[in-house]
């Protein structure tokens, strides 16, 4: 049955899914271990469990071996397998105040209470390809962990408590304005119902927490370069472990585990509405699984620019933002362009050719362009 | 006992949890109550891209049964590669039977076309759709489009179809031409060649369409008036093959493909692959019938009175 080109197509993708796993073991080299990948790509993994909306560091490590490093393919693996898992439990609230803190930082205050914790960042190391890496040993490694705990000092780890929150500062003093959360009758779960607009704030925060980084990246940085105005300080970045509760049907309230999430609470002057009206500060916040900062600080900014009242930016612009900053779909859609098209594009091109008939050949360049443009539209 | 039952397989039957497919068949049920409108749904993510016929597999796999028999076309071929991918996705998560035999099948999943051979009362037909608002070319805004349906203010469209008389003389809708369902609603038919939309009139089965991506889903009841959009006087037509047979079979009346040999030359053969492989074993399956069709073959007729 040869026919048709794309007959055969049985064939053709088992081959192709037997040249994959060729490709991905050709060299011949030792296979890559969970858990090197688990401990050594940590922060791969942690995108990959943000935009996989799947806190499991393991099944991560596991999604980029099998994808050969491709972090949002590896998400999208993650998202498919946790749809086929049930949702026992909603968690009780997570209050990051208790955080486990690994990294804290304020750009707002020169030195906040509990003190600046620059923790692990590679935000001042120079960008320099690290050569000497190509030899990494095993003895070298030791020797690095070694020489570190030695310098590491004798505060033990339940000398550190909670930090207060930088924000609260402002809050006492009144000086920031309230945020949208009397949206919310009920906090809607974006993984089991439809979203419908406008978004409520808990169903906009749960897709910028399962977004793609370099999507929100490139739409918060928008509005801080021009098309918007939010150019807010970072008020917070907390890095750290948070404990997870759920309640039992019994009533009781049972400890899960720790996962490590990224916050941020950015500060940025509310426009004001009136003349005389007192100018106040408000919040844009952003949480996202793992130590992803670039995510959460953009989810900060598009939290707050979707709360701008009449803004035509496209960072205001609730579906603008939600709908493409979703990677896991926008990235299905664009290769689906790769699936045959040919009974679509037999049905434009009939049109096209008709309308050159009805204008006696005659078309000049220009029309004929913008009919194909127009015709290209519809072929979805 | 029950640790052991648990992981005998891998997944559910039909992959999705039975609470989901509950969820999925539920709105489907809604779908069906108000014909064209369409419906939120959650659409959970699957083990293929989105945009690659997940809504489509929503559908599918929250209906199928075991005793249903599973057919699937991609661009009307049932050996097309997302279609194969598909139907073994289908086929290893329920063990259901499959076939390619268009009359055989109790449930039809396609991406853009309707098959050649006519669908009966025991066929559910489910559609794969990449965009399910018929609107959105000529409103942005979800929040308005869903406004618009409501208060069935659909001037921008007409207004958009005029545009392109005046500017091209025709209509240029190509795949996807709009439709109204049950006089009401404006609905998008997923990207199936005109050819097929006068199919969807009044037909004897039930038409599913499940879009993944936008999460919606909306349905076309059995003996429900689908009516293509068009003007008085600016009437809605079918793709014309004028003159053109199938280089194998030699039909005059069908959607063709347009195929170009490595010579230069140009043939043409019947799109939907079983009606074709039927063709060629000289059985001639009963194909839909509708007033444009029938203006096909009388035409054919008269050409070949002529010839004579």
């Amino acid at each position: 049955m040869g026919y048709v080109a794309v007959k055969g197509g049985s064939e053709a993708i088992d081959n192709a899914r037997l040249l994959v796993e060729f490709y991905r073991l050709r060299d011949n080299t030792p296979p890559v271990a969970i858990d090197q990948l688990k401990s050594q790509f940590r922060l791969g993994i942690d995108k990959i469990m943000g935009e996989g909306s799947f806190y499991a560091p393991e099944y991560g490590a596991l999604a980029l071996k099998q994808v050969e490093g491709d972090v949002l393919e590896a998400a999208f693996i993650m998202r498919a397998y946790r749809a086929t898992l049930s949702r026992n439990y909603y968690s009780e609230i997570v209050s990051t105040e208790d955080m486990f803190v690994q990294r804290r930082i304020s750009s707002s205050f020169r030195d906040i209470p509990g003190g600046q914790i620059l923790g692990p960042t590679r935000d001042y190391t120079l960008r320099i390809l690290d050569t000497s890496l190509v030899h990494e040993k095993d003895e070298g490694i030791q020797n690095f962990l070694r020489e570190f705990q030695k310098n590491v000092g004798d505060v033990s780890l339940n000398e550190i408590k909670s930090f207060s929150k930088v924000i609260d500062i402002l809050r006492t003093q009144g000086l920031l304005s309230g945020v949208a959360n009397d949206e919310d009758t009920r906090v809607l779960d974006v993984t089991r119902e439809a979203i419908k607009f406008p978004v409520p704030r808990s169903a906009r925060l749960q897709m910028l927490a399962r977004a793609e980084t370099g999507g929100l990246m490139a739409l918060g940085y928008s509005s801080m370069r021009g098309h918007g105005s939010v150019h807010p300080t970072v008020g917070e970045l907390r890095v750290g472990l948070v404990e997870v509760k759920v309640r039992s049907a019994s009533g009781k309230v049972r400890y899960i585990g720790k996962i490590k999430v990224t916050e941020a609470e950015m500060i940025s002057k509310t426009a004001k509405k009136r003349k005389k009206s007192t100018p106040y500060y408000s919040i844009g916040y952003g949480l996202c699984f793992g130590q992803n900062e670039t995510k959460a600080i953009c989810m900060g900014i598009l939290d707050r620019a979707m709360r701008i009242p009449g803004s035509h930016s496209p960072a205001s612009d609730q579906e603008f933002v939600l709908y493409h900053t979703e990677g896991i779909e926008a990235m299905g859609f664009t290769n689906h362009l790769k699936l045959p098209h040919y009974v679509t594009f037999q049905s434009g091109l009939n049109n096209v050719r008709n309308t050159m008939k009805r204008q006696n050949g005659q078309v000049e360049q220009e029309g004929l362009k913008t009919i194909v443009e127009n015709i290209s539209d519809d072929l979805i | 006992m029950v640790e052991g039952k648990k992981f005998v397989n891998r997944f559910n039957y039909a992959f999705i949890d039975e609470s989901t497919k509950k969820e999925i068949r539920r709105k489907l049920l809604k779908a069906i109550c108000i014909p064209g409108y369409q419906v939120p749904y959650s659409s959970p993510e699957m083990p293929i891209a989105r945009g690659w016929g997940t809504g489509g597999l929503h559908v599918t796999l929250a209906i199928i049964g075991k005793n249903d028999i599973f057919k699937i076309i991609d661009q009307g071929s049932d050996a097309s590669v997302n279609a194969c991918n598909l139907r073994d996705f289908v086929q290893s998560t329920t063990d259901c039977e499959t076939t390619f035999e268009t009359k055989k099948a109790t449930i039809i999943q396609t991406r853009h076309r309707i098959t050649e051979e006519v669908l009966h009362e025991n066929q559910i037909m489910v559609f794969q759709v990449p965009q399910p608002e018929p609107l959105r070319g000529v409103e942005r805004y979800e929040r308005k489009t869903r406004q618009m349906h409501a208060e069935a203010n659909y001037a921008k469209m007409w207004v958009s179809l005029y545009e392109s008389y005046v500017r091209f003389g025709d209509i240029m809708r190509g795949a996807g031409y709009p439709v109204k369902v049950n006089k009401r609603y404006i609905m998008s038919p997923s990207p199936i060649p005109r050819w097929d939309i006068p199919n969807l009139n009044n037909a004897k089965c039930l038409y599913l369409f499940g879009a993944g991506r936008e999460k919606r889903l909306y349905a076309v009841p059995p003996f429900t008036d689908v009516e293509p959009l068009e003007f008085e006087d600016v009437k809605f037509k079918i793709e014309d093959f004028n003159g053109i047979a199938c280089d194998l079979s030699g039909e005059k009346v069908a959607f063709f493909d347009e195929l170009y040999n490595s010579e230069g030359s140009t043939s043409h053969v019947v799109n939907d692959s079983d009606f074709l492989d039927k063709l060629i074993r000289e059985e001639r399956p009963c194909q839909w019938s509708n007033k444009y069709l029938q203006e096909k073959i009388q035409e054919e007729a008269d050409e070949f009175a002529e010839k004579k």
